[in-house]
């Protein structure tokens, strides 16, 4: 604990990572795979936030909406256009799929906003479980709707012949390397936010820097709110596009 | 216990609860729980209710559009025949007038005619009036002067001879 010694001797406290730990919500006992943690608990919260927005907010059916049901249409409009304008018309089969992972993203982020909360998407586990998700459902469909023809999409047919072999090299690692980009960026993103925030607070202990400190929480909040949504739409944007590329894996 | 497990796994990965592999059975039979739960949620309530608003706003919309469509075509309408009604009510208006100014015509021109009738009638009247009295002055100018005559040969001492003293007064008078 390389950060507590460091601590004892200047009075500041810095656990930053601390927020981030998963533990059981009733008792002391070992996380077992279906212990009720903190984790169970934002996740739950987060389905509810879907809920409410998406299933109470519009169960009016309004023809002219309330301001709930229009962010939930909102929210809806948003997801199916994106699937429609980047993955095409008939990625839409897919579009309860993208839209599932958004809401979810967008609702865990904000959720891991709230003071003393849990982001549940700062965890490389849950991010790197979703972005495999994508990553096999994209290759199933892929070899599911074209057969071997789906491995045209590392051959670039456009590329003078001599290139083709290394330039072939090349995709299928950025191809493998996909999943991992897209859970780490998520986790990334969220983990570093929430990480300088307590940072930040920590340093709130001294006196002369408090006021700093403060605007500097503020500042990375706002940030951070926005980083929320930008992650969420660019997990959502990037399935859809490597949907794109199973559906139509020639260029 | 929780201090124990904590710690050793704090000194597996120091510093970062991600990298602590115990906790991750735990975290992604959770997310597959919650995911799975959103997706049945979106898939069968929420999205088909979304786009079933949206599809009823989008109809009503251009309903609405086609109403007003309809309303404005009819106001058109209303407006052509408005004008046109309006133009026949001043043909009738201006009608009525002429009429009106040539019945006042014939009546004053009957009138005047009367009126010139009487006038004549009445001045033929008082033309004979004055005629009478004209005659009536003269008669009396002769009874008048036949008895000057008498009185003035009575006065001189002549002979009171009356039919020869009127005989020669109307043949002075007449001559």
């Amino acid at each position: 604990m390389a950060s507590e010694v460091n601590s004892e001797e200047t009075g500041l406290v810095f656990h930053p990572m601390d927020q981030f730990i998963v533990e059981p919500l009733f008792g002391d006992g070992p996380v077992l795979w279906y212990t009720i943690t903190n984790v169970t608990l934002w996740m739950a919260l987060s389905v509810v936030a879907v809920v409410l927005l998406l299933v109470v907010g519009t169960s009016r059916r309004a023809i002219v909406p309330s301001r709930t049901q229009s962010i939930g249409e909102l929210a809806y409009g948003f997801v199916y256009k994106m699937v429609e304008d980047v993955a095409g018309k008939d990625a839409l089969g897919y579009f309860p799929y993208i839209m599932t992972l958004f809401m979810f993203i967008v609702c865990a982020n904000f959720l891991g906003l709230v003071p003393m909360s849990f982001t549940t998407t700062s965890h490389i586990a849950v991010t790197a479980v979703m972005a495999m998700g994508v990553f096999l459902t994209v290759t199933l469909i892929g070899f599911f709707k074209h057969g071997f023809s789906f491995l045209s999409l590392f051959w670039i047919s456009s590329a003078p012949l001599p290139l083709r072999p290394i330039l072939a090299v090349i995709e299928i690692i950025s191809y493998f390397v996909r999943p991992v980009s897209h859970s780490i960026r998520l986790a990334g993103n969220m983990m570093a936010g929430h990480a300088v925030i307590k940072v930040f607070a920590a340093f709130a202990g001294i006196a002369v820097i408090a006021p700093l400190s403060v605007l500097a929480i503020t500042a990375i909040y706002a940030l951070e709110i926005l980083v929320s949504f930008i992650q969420a739409y660019v997990f959502a944007i990037l399935t859809c596009v490597y949907l794109k590329d199973a559906l139509h894996p020639h260029h | 216990m929780a201090s124990n497990s904590s710690e050793a796994a704090e000194a597996a990965s120091p510093g970062m609860p991600q990298l602590d592999f115990s906790s991750f059975g735990n975290q992604i039979f959770w997310l597959v729980v919650t995911l799975v739960v959103i997706y049945v949620i979106l898939s069968r309530v929420a999205l088909p209710r979304i786009a079933d608003v949206l599809a009823e706003r989008r109809e009503s919309i251009s309903n609405d559009i086609a109403a007003a469509e309809d309303l404005k075509l009819k106001a058109g309408e209303a407006e052509v025949a408005y004008h046109k009604a309006l133009a026949a009510a001043r043909a009738a208006a201006s009608n009525i007038v002429e009429a009106a100014k040539a019945e006042i015509k014939v009546e004053l021109a009957a009138a005047i005619a009367k009126a010139d009738g009487e006038i004549s009638d009445k001045v033929a009247e008082g033309e004979k009036v004055i005629q009478e009295i004209r005659k009536d002055a003269l008669a009396s100018v002769e009874d008048v002067a036949k008895s000057t005559a008498s009185a003035l040969i009575g006065a001189l001492g002549g002979k009171d001879d009356a039919p020869s003293v009127a005989k020669a007064v109307s043949s002075e008078m007449k001559g």
